[in-house]
């Protein structure tokens, strides 16, 4: 039978949550690691029982965790995360060079197509790879020899990799996103990467539609049509029909631009969801309504989605890597807040119950749709 | 036998109860016994110590016959109450974060 298996990260742990199809009736486990920061979990797509989570504290430092039995039990694999070469520096926050310095795993990003293949997006901003499992991992160093990365800043939340996306038509495509960079782009495995931010307009860096610069949230792909990238900006939904070479504003109607995730329907690639927030200096929903947003145009029509979310006294934020989908028939969308809800919807957005009320803060949600 | 204190996030991620017992040959030292902890019970590389520095962890300290110790070499030797086994090696998380 058929069934989901949510991978939630949170300020104190991580949790699992299992349904079947239906998706009424949850089985919730965990917390696992807890007390540690879960900044992210993802399963493989080649083998849904293989996971790896990100596991950290300011204390202990970074740890990379693995289950080979979807979530029951967990060993601790490597931990090493060094720059290649000498690190060098980027731009810190008041302008002058800072070298770079490893903080923590933002994003796990599992391969396609084999298990033991795993990249990993940190803090300062680098890419890394697995090839055994999460055992080893090394460096894709050309995203960070770019000739632009003395320049990049960080973000508010520091200068993180936060998003990775593997092209499943063309093998060795990936895109990388960078909180405050932007999109970067890789047609070679990621031995050598190229800005792909044509079109981004962001008002608060000193030249608006610099090449790089900009304070990119999230990015998603479909899988059934991987030209198109949607993107959640800081200000800003964008929509790109060629692999990043341009983008276009597809805010329309929103009430507010500003946000952290976007994600799109399994079986609908022009149906696209985001949760507006109020704004970068008051990161909760307008009015106090937690409104998901879908557009079934691929952007620009947007309608708020409120059936079970609360309309009113909400002031939760929704964190980048924390929306996530399920491809059973009846598309799933999931999403995860900082006041620790995990929120369901098994029809694609028209009605919402939470899983879960009173988890910790909610960094990340992932879904695995099981057989 | 040396004796060794760890703070709770790292016993369960060793998988220990209580105190862990490390042997140690010769003098007795903060790196020694680190490498033998790690050695014993390699999840704890990186949680403690740089993996490449070797530098402590900034919210990490070491304590042992009611001093602090973090700020010592990591070649000096500890105290002998320590090597003898009668006093523990404290690893603490620091407390921060209010």
């Amino acid at each position: 039978m058929s069934g989901v298996r949510v991978l939630v990260g949170t300020r104190k742990g991580a949790f699992v949550l299992k349904s079947d199809g239906k998706r009424e009736r949850w089985d919730v486990s965990g917390p696992h690691f807890a007390g540690w920061e879960i900044y992210h979990l993802k399963g493989s797509p080649a083998d849904p029982d293989r996971l790896y989570a990100s596991q950290s504290t300011g204390w202990f430092g970074q740890l990379i965790q693995r289950s080979d039995d979807g979530g029951e039990t967990w060993e601790p694999v490597g931990n090493e995360f060094g720059y290649e070469g000498t690190p060098g520096t980027h731009t810190w926050y008041d302008g002058t060079p800072h070298p770079w310095e490893f903080a923590r795993v933002w994003h796990l990003e599992p391969s396609l197509n084999d298990p033991d293949t795993v990249y990993a997006g940190v803090e300062d901003a680098a890419l890394f790879r697995s090839t055994n499992g999460g055992k080893e991992w090394q460096e894709l160093s050309g995203l960070r020899g770019h000739d632009s990365a003395p320049s990049w800043a960080p973000g508010a939340g520091g200068m993180c990799l936060h998003s990775i996306i593997l092209d499943p038509d063309q093998p060795g495509r990936m895109f990388a996103a960078i909180s405050a960079a932007g999109v970067f782009r890789s047609d070679d495995e990621g031995q050598t990467w190229r800005p792909v931010n044509h079109g981004l307009k962001s008002e608060g860096i000193p030249d608006p539609d610099a090449e790089v610069g900009h304070c990119v949230h999230h990015i998603a792909m479909h899988p059934s049509r991987p030209s198109v990238l949607y993107m959640q900006k800081h200000w800003d939904v964008m929509r790109s029909g060629d692999s990043g070479e341009s983008w276009q504003e597809v805010s329309g109607n929103l009430p507010t631009d500003f946000g952290f995730p976007i994600d799109i329907h399994a079986h609908e690639p022009d149906t696209v969801y985001v949760v507006p927030i109020k704004s970068d200096s008051q990161h909760f929903p307008p009015e106090g309504k937690l409104r998901v947003y879908r557009s079934r145009t691929g952007g620009n029509e947007w309608e708020p989605l409120t059936n079970g979310l609360p309309q009113s006294n909400c002031y939760v934020n929704v964190l980048r890597d924390a929306m996530a989908v399920d491809s059973l028939d009846s598309c799933g969308v999931y999403f995860g807040t900082t006041g620790g809800q995990v929120y369901v919807s098994a029809d694609a957005g028209d009605s919402w119950a939470p899983i879960v009320r009173d988890l910790p803060a909610v960094l990340a949600v992932e879904v695995q749709t099981l057989s | 036998m040396i004796r060794v204190v760890l703070p709770a996030h790292l016993r369960t991620l060793a998988r220990v109860d209580g105190e862990v017992e490390l042997d140690v040959a010769g003098q007795v030292t903060q790196r020694l016994v680190l490498d033998a902890l790690e050695a014993r019970y390699p999840m704890l590389c990186g949680t403690i110590r740089d993996r490449r520095t070797g530098q402590r962890r900034a919210f990490v300290r070491f304590f042992a016959c009611e001093q602090d110790l973090s700020h010592e070499q990591p070649d000096t030797p500890l105290p002998d109450a320590v090597s003898s086994g009668a006093e523990p090696f404290l690893i603490v998380g620091a407390m921060a974060g209010g």
